[in-house]
């Protein structure tokens, strides 16, 4: 199977020296996550115990709202539950109380700290405990932190997951768990291939609903599917379960080399593995090559955001045969982000964290040709001149595995080809400061 | 503790930064946690701006609460003065930051900065946008404005219209207009399209025209007292208010200019008789105080329907929103609790809403049509075409804007006629909507957009009447079964027979 791999470059970045600046911030606290969380998990209830800002957060998160009552929520601190202590867990227990009397459909009940009930030292734990034992055994309370304080965008699904590890009941039984939120559809395929390799039994964490058998112990292996489950690896490790390192299955290479280190767990034969990867990978192979070809021999830059910048680095370079200037990240694992940053070509600034200003510089020095950023920045680059991916939508839209790698590559590829099909220039004038300003 | 699902106001820093991205010149430093710079895509993808709000946040992690938050204050301030160089600074704190107090303000006054920096306090646990908005722009004319001498010509300032304001880009244009054929000079518009050095000339007009109390009302009265600006106090919205906010501009400025409303079609319009079936269309009106108030005078007088319901997010204009409801008859709702609000439409069942984003989706879950009238504001609300609310062209505007989402007046008898039609039925909604499709043979009968429940309350429908109630086009179904609900509970009756149902449409025909 390697006569078809692209050779691993002969220095790759893991141990490239990484750029730390500290400013101001272009990102996402962990709220975020639950926009695509509360999807995922049907049965489960998202409350963050926060402020207005939160709870408006997750309105303009969630773009153009769902026109349906969502299965999240935030109780709003008042002046009068910043007074005392007590008097806040009193009114917490109220309103979950009223919550789950109208919504007798909520089996798990996420609450979510956020950062104002971190700062008044709000104790969830406690309250989550205290709420399991009153509403046992119809509705499981959990508790983590979305904070901004405590966590970035993608970090509240971490989180979130390794908040669920802890309860996870206890087995023996050889396991691979899978771990990461995906779209059902990809979800699907990725447990096709896995049943054709022989792989099994498979459990996912999050399950689509609590009934679901997840369980955990000794003889559990996990892979992961998202790059930004750092603290469920590690909650997953102190439960006794194996950690299958890989890249990520991202385009045809990632999927494939992800495939490759479970296969290798699990002692599939070559003939096995290439009787089931065979097909998808040409499939693969050929939509990536149509749809890339507006991004061959262009550069791309990373502003940090979805944490998925590394293994989209990986492979923007290798498949698409761009070239990567700057890849920011907001945390760099080198056991999660290692076998990713062993594959990406040397030649990326590398960097973790931001000052938002003096990347912005950078950016408007390098020029490139595409720039992957946060919906903050994506106008006013474009006004500027520049293309942009927004990286929100790479978390949104079904891009992992086989069939997806060549959409994958479309998402890239769609801002160059729209810039290549418009023949005006656009004149920014939402207002008339704006139009003096494009004057 | 309030359980909110989905709410119609941010915070109040949201609000100052409505007023510092509507400005030029201005910067604001915001001492907030990782996370709040969210707020930048309010601006950057709903009101598709083409550069990052005049904003540097802080963005403080767990990490710094330990140590020096204070400094990392006044470091972030220090940059974005050298970075940025604006005319004026305004400095604050979000909602975490107000806990931990640092008192941003106090910090940046030592700093030494040689330019003017107004502090805010914005009450994060208690207050909202709107408020954040009116007090920000109102600290930074106070610091800023100073008395002088009024300008040869009659002049006026236009106050309150901000970013991600509902319309104000193309409301202000109109105004703007309306007011230079009056031979009226604006002096400065402010806070949007603003910068400090125009604010400090504002005292130079003769009176202020205040567009949006919302966000302009405590400017309008600290002018009136210190500047000896009279403002004005109807929002032009509508064609009666517009006439009658001419009016009040000539009484402030003298003008006798003569005006041509030729423009104004939505009068001819209404009384064309393609309207006719806009007459006595139940509406429900729910928004921002402003523009309930002025909605409800156009509904009424402008456009034949019946008000069934009517109130406003905002609890500080609760008080004129209350008087109104009693003038139309109605019981006001004065909440920014989305399901309660939901809860009143249900039990009203008007043929139509007129409100906000929020409002939209409560129509679509009961199968209600809206138009949206009021922030909070969605992408949508920001057209590439020029469509104002004020004026009269806005008066056009609304005209268009309401009646689009209802069935056009000879559609409605047709599906009266055709109620079978498997392309022209009543399950397929207004024809000119996406939402139109022709049904497949054979396939089973429409589910019902609206739930309703056989029974409610006390009264059963029987069989056969509820069956003729289904046959009854669903535009003006909830309308049928209200009426003949109260008319059954008016007469004692327990159940609902065919006979029921005629003679209740009997009783109701106008």
């Amino acid at each position: 199977m390697t006569d078809q791999f692209t050779p691993p470059p002969s220095v790759g970045c893991r141990a490239a020296p990484v750029l730390k600046q500290r400013g101001q911030r272009e990102v996402f606290c962990g709220l975020t996550g639950i926009i695509w969380l509360h999807r995922k998990m049907q049965d489960a209830f998202f409350l963050v115990v926060g402020s207005r800002t939160c709870a408006h957060l997750l309105q303009s998160a969630a773009g153009v709202m769902i026109f349906a009552e969502p299965r999240f929520g935030t109780a709003i601190l008042e002046e009068s539950d910043l007074a005392g202590l007590n008097d806040a867990h009193a009114e917490l227990d109220r309103e979950v109380e009223t919550l789950l009397a109208r919504r007798p459909d909520i089996r798990q009940l996420f609450l979510v700290g956020s950062c104002p009930s971190e700062v008044i030292k709000l104790d969830l734990s406690r309250a989550a405990e205290r709420l399991t034992q009153q509403f046992a055994p119809k509705v499981r309370v959990l508790e983590y932190s979305g904070s901004g304080i405590e966590t970035t965008f993608t970090q509240g699904e971490d989180a979130c997951l390794a908040s669920m590890v802890p309860v996870l009941p206890k087995t023996q039984e050889r396991e691979l768990l899978v771990v990461g939120a995906l779209p059902d559809v990809v979800e699907d395929q990725m447990m096709a291939l896995l049943d054709g390799l022989g792989v099994g039994p498979v459990r996912l964490l999050p399950a689509r609903s609590l009934d679901v058998e997840t369980g955990i112990g000794p003889n559990t292996v996990f892979a992961l599917t998202q790059p930004f489950l750092a603290d469920t690896h590690a909650a997953l490790e102190r439960r006794g379960a194996t950690h299958i390192a890989a890249p990520f299955p991202f385009g045809e290479e990632g999927t494939t080399a992800w495939l490759a280190a479970i296969a290798a767990q699990f002692g599939v034969s070559d003939e096995t593995f290439k009787a089931v990867t065979d097909a998808p990978r040409r499939r693969a192979r050929a939509a990536i090559a149509q749809a890339s070809e507006p991004l061959n021999g262009k550069s791309v830059f990373f502003f940090p955001d979805s944490q998925l910048e590394v293994p989209l680095a990986r492979f923007l370079t290798r498949e698409c045969a761009m070239t990567a200037v700057e890849v920011g990240m907001p945390y760099i694992h080198d056991s999660i982000h290692g076998p990713d940053l062993d594959l990406l070509p040397e030649g990326p600034q590398i960097s973790e964290g931001q000052d938002v200003d003096l990347q912005l510089d950078r950016c408007r020095e390098a020029r490139p040709d595409l720039t992957v950023c946060g919906l903050g920045l994506a106008n006013p680059l474009e006004a500027e001149g520049l293309s942009t991916k927004w990286a929100i939508e790479l978390v949104f839209t079904p891009v992992h595995f086989y069939e997806q790698a060549g959409d994958l590559a479309s998402l890239f590829a769609r801002p160059l080809r729209r810039k290549g099909l418009l023949k005006h220039e656009g004149i920014a004038a939402s207002d008339p400061t704006m139009r003096e300003v494009a004057q | 503790m309030k359980l909110t699902v989905w709410t119609y106001e941010g915070p109040p820093h949201v609000g100052a930064m409505r007023v510092a991205t509507g400005m030029k010149g201005l910067h604001y430093v915001l001492h907030a946690p990782q996370g709040d710079t969210y707020a930048d895509l309010l601006f950057t993808m709903i009101e598709r701006r083409d550069h990052r709000p005049p904003v540097t946040y802080t963005t403080f992690q767990a990490r710094d609460l330990g140590s020096d938050t204070a400094g990392l204050f006044k470091k972030a301030c220090q940059d974005a003065y050298d970075r940025f160089k604006p005319e004026a600074i305004i400095v604050g704190a979000s909602c975490t930051a107000e806990l931990i107090q640092d008192d941003p303000g106090g910090l940046a006054e030592t700093m030494g900065l040689p330019v003017p920096v107004i502090p805010l306090e914005l009450p994060s646990y208690q207050r909202k946008e709107n408020f954040g908005a009116d007090e920000t722009f109102f600290q930074i004319v106070r610091h800023l404005a100073k008395p002088m001498e009024k300008t040869a010509r009659v002049s006026c300032n236009i106050i309150g219209p901000t970013a991600l304001g509902f319309r104000h880009r193309d409301d202000v244009q109109e105004i703007t207009n309306l007011l230079y054929e009056l031979g009226i000079e604006v002096n400065v518009t402010a806070p949007m399209g603003a910068t400090p050095t125009d604010i400090t000339k504002m005292g130079q007009a003769h009176f202020n025209v205040l567009l949006y109390p919302e966000t302009g009302e405590q400017t309008a009265r600290y002018c009136e007292r210190t500047f000896d600006q009279p403002f004005t106090k109807v929002i032009p919205i509508g064609a009666g208010a517009t006439h009658d906010f001419i009016a009040e501009v000539r009484a402030l400025s003298g003008s006798t200019a003569e005006l041509d409303t030729d423009r104004l079609r939505q009068s001819w319009w209404s009384r064309s008789v393609d309207s006719t079936y806009l007459t006595g269309k139940r509406v429900f009106i729910f928004g921002d105080g402003t523009h309930v108030l002025t909605a409800a005078r156009i509904a009424r007088d402008e456009m034949g329907f019946e008000v069934a319901g009517l109130g406003c997010y905002n609890r500080e204009f609760a008080r004129p929103v209350r008087a109104l409801a009693k003038e139309f008859g109605v019981t006001p709702l004065i909440t920014d609790d989305y399901l309660e609000v939901e809860r009143a439409i249900e039990e009203l069942q008007p043929e139509m809403i007129l409100g906000t984003q929020m409002e939209r989706h409560i129509g679509k879950r009961l199968g209600i049509p809206c138009a949206v009238i009021s922030a909070p504001v969605h992408v949508q609300d920001f057209p590439a075409r020029y469509s104002p609310q004020m004026g009269f062209e806005g008066a056009n505007v609304i005209f268009d804007t309401w009646v689009h989402p209802l069935v056009m007046g000879l559609e409605e008898h047709l599906l009266h006629m055709f109620r079978e039609d498997f392309e022209f039925n009543d399950a397929a909604g207004p024809s000119h909507h996406g939402g139109h499709a022709p049904q497949k043979q054979g396939a089973p009968a429409p589910v019902e957009a609206t739930p309703e429940p056989a029974t409610t309350g006390e009264v059963i429908w029987l069989d056969l009447a509820e069956r003729e109630l289904k046959k009854i086009p669903f535009f003006v179904r909830g309308k049928a079964r209200r009426n003949t609900e109260t008319y059954a509970t008016e007469k004692g009756l327990r159940e609902i027979s065919l006979d029921t149902l005629y003679e209740a449409k009997a009783h109701f025909a106008r």
